[in-house]
């Protein structure tokens, strides 16, 4: 696992085929439009509260463009925290329904207009609910993974939180629950480390060198990468998931990232310049390859904001749900 | 007949076998304990997990999420307060995202007081479980209603909060499991695991029938008059005794054991307090913020002109805990003497 990547020398040429850079790049693009156009929308007064991750495109893209994605066991399940845009739309999500939480319109695909914006719920594509309060998601991963592995077959489950969560204890329970030597669990362990917890450094809070570590001391595959390279991002993630598929055991995966906008709405959302844009880089790294060109890419994304704000128009006269609709769901046969 | 430790385990048995429940885990719930309180002995997807009350949660959610029926122990209500934001989370999913998802998991967990637990074994978890919505919540007081509530549970598509009154797992029925044998002794020898170095003991289950005792339903179980008594798990037996005790006082009290808390038979307490004028509701959680008073001020909202006295609640003392001094416990939660004085009470106030 620890062989030297060759993106990491500049002068090496990109190791992936053309075609599918040219689709991360794109899917990066429309992810971090989508983004920006979410954050537009909250500032318009269309939406209550903006959470979302650009900055982690080119980790989240490869992610989502590597999973099997279909519903059940036999497909791999997302346990996604809320930074994950990019990952969905890499699954086939299209970005209006992100626009439509936003809006919390009764179309509203992953809510209904009950949940914030980047809170992806889509059963049919093994998306499990992500929810507010971090971490819990590492504490049913093990669940999913311990049916998938009765199943048989390859299916994976992923789970995926920031570095500040990883201080909760349901971290700490992910590790021991899907490493036990009575039933080791096929769990991709992801933690996109942006270094900051809302407003608060990693440096003060974590002990840890690298939070990947910590999966050494339960015998855990463990590795931190740079998450803001998509080319490295799709190479380890391969390689994490195939070892996760086939061994099935679990894999501890460490991509640091940038935090573009800031932690959410609550702390402003405007463009955080000192940190590094994955986008940026990857563009130079594309045009200087001859991949693309300037113009292709700013023709892409003007496609990509004429598109949203399309969109965002359309959404912005949809209906919001009915009062009484609070009565539905409460339980699964009052659907 | 049965106690309520063997009806819980018999219908685990018959979930596995015809209902699709795929594990049944927790703490020691495997071999070769097989449960603190031996609910869980000699069951074939009985695992011992690791002790992690929010890890146990978890994986319950995640395999119901992946379509597996998982049945979760966590072994004294007590320690389930630190898994309180996934039971929300449990309860939410369905409703957050639009029905989407659902959560068919069944989590069982002794409550009450009656072993002197101590401060660490005699919580009650009813009031503060009948605060989480998109749960189903059962409290059983005999092992025939265990088993059918179980069994229930099981089949149901939503989360559910199976909830053993600890007092009374030990406490054998009066009404015999359909397909147990007539015999207790033999029962015992069919499925209680021995004394001893079990690892060559394999229960021979009896053949069990199909029995399932709708959620939501309560029963009457002493028809009276004068006055209802709404209880359920430990306290319902009390108060049973007690309205026996006061029939021969000419008292004539109506019991209804409620048996599900969410959602729970509110016809069947109406109707009865239309009848008789008078309620007290009987529970031990702690007297503030009781599910009970729940239950009170519905009946003043909705009953209030079929009323002859208030409606009371008989509850524990708001007190930290309950001590483990024999003096201390009988102190904190109601008991028989305690019941049948507000009964007493109740039955004779005049408007």
């Amino acid at each position: 696992m620890s062989r030297p990547r060759l993106i990491k020398e500049a002068s090496a040429p990109l190791p992936l085929d053309r075609e599918l850079l040219i689709r991360i790049h794109d899917l990066m693009v429309k992810a971090r439009v989508l983004e920006e156009r979410l954050i537009q929308m909250y500032k318009q007064g269309h939406g209550y509260f903006w959470i979302g991750g650009p900055g982690e495109e080119a980790f989240n893209v490869p992610l989502g463009l590597l999973m099997k994605v279909g519903q059940g066991p036999a497909y791999d399940f997302l346990h996604a925290h809320y930074r994950q845009s990019a990952t969905l739309l890499a699954m086939g999500e299209e970005p209006i329904g992100a626009l439509r939480q936003m809006k919390n319109t009764a179309s509203d695909p992953y809510s209904g207009g009950r949940n914030f914006a980047g809170h992806f719920s889509i059963r049919a594509k093994n998306v499990v609910p992500v929810s507010s309060p971090i971490e819990v998601q590492y504490a049913m991963a093990p669940g999913t993974a311990l049916a998938q592995k009765r199943l048989g077959g390859d299916s994976i489950t992923i789970v995926t939180g920031g570095d500040a969560g990883t201080a909760e204890g349901d971290f700490a329970s992910c590790l021991v629950w899907c490493s036990r030597p009575a039933e080791p669990l096929p769990v991709l362990m992801i933690v996109t480390n942006n270094k900051w917890g809302i407003s608060t450094s990693g440096a003060e809070q974590h002990g840890e060198q690298r939070v990947a570590d910590r999966g050494r001391a339960f015998g855990i595959q463990c590795k931190t990468i740079n998450g803001n390279d998509p080319v490295e991002a799709y190479q380890e993630l391969k390689e994490a998931m195939a070892y996760v598929r086939k061994e099935r055991r679990p894999f501890l995966l460490e991509a640091n990232v940038s935090r573009l906008y800031g932690h959410s709405s609550a702390s402003g959302a405007n463009l955080v310049t000192e940190e590094v844009d994955c986008l940026k880089q990857f563009e130079a790294r594309l045009e200087q390859d001859g991949v693309l060109t300037r113009q292709q890419m700013d023709d892409t994304r003007n496609r990509y904001a004429e598109d949203m704000a399309a969109a965002a128009r359309l959404v912005r006269d949809e209906p919001l749900p009915a009062p009484e609709t609070i009565w539905n769901h409460i339980y699964a046969e009052k659907k | 007949m049965a106690n309520m430790a063997q009806a819980i385990r018999m219908a685990l048995h018959y979930a596995e076998e015809n209902l699709g429940v795929t594990d049944i885990f927790g703490e020691d719930v495997g071999a070769p304990l097989g449960g603190v309180f031996t609910c869980t002995q000699g069951l074939k997807t009985a695992w011992n997990s690791p002790l992690d009350e929010r890890g146990i949660i978890g994986m319950a959610m995640g395999l119901a999420m992946a379509g597996s029926r998982p049945v979760a122990e966590i072994q004294f209500c007590d320690y389930v307060y630190n898994t309180i934001d996934l039971l929300k989370l449990a309860g939410n999913t369905c409703w957050a995202s639009n029905g989407d998802w659902n959560m068919p998991m069944v989590v069982r967990t002794p409550v009450g007081s009656g072993i002197r637990g101590s401060m660490y074994h005699s919580h009650s978890f009813d009031a503060t479980m009948t605060h989480i919505p998109g749960w189903k919540i059962v409290m059983p007081s005999t092992p025939l209603d265990a088993y059918g509530l179980l069994i229930s549970a099981c089949q149901e598509p939503n989360p559910v909060m199976f909830l053993e009154p600890k007092a009374l797992l030990r406490v054998k029925g009066e009404e015999r499991i359909p397909g147990e044998p007539d015999d207790d002794r033999a029962l015992s020898k069919m499925i209680d695991a021995p004394l001893g170095d079990r690892s060559q003991w394999r229960p021979q289950w009896p053949n069990l029938e199909a029995f399932a005792i709708p959620i939501g339903k309560g029963k009457i179980v002493r028809e009276g008059t004068q006055l209802t008594v709404v209880s359920y798990g430990r306290t319902l037996p009390l108060c049973v005794k007690a309205a026996a005790a006061l029939a021969d006082e000419g008292i004539s009290a109506e019991v209804i054991d409620l048996r599900s808390l969410w959602p729970y038979d509110w016809e069947m307490i109406q109707a009865s307090v239309q009848k008789t004028g008078r309620v007290l509701y009987v529970n031990e959680d702690t007297e503030v913020t009781n599910f009970g008073e729940h239950l009170v001020r519905r009946t003043v909202d909705e009953l209030f002109y079929s009323l002859l006295a208030p409606p009371k609640l008989l509850a524990g003392k708001f007190i930290p805990g309950i001590g483990l001094a024999d003096t201390l416990e009988m102190a904190s939660v109601p008991q028989l003497g305690d019941i049948t004085e507000a009964m007493r009470a109740l039955a004779v106030q005049q408007p």
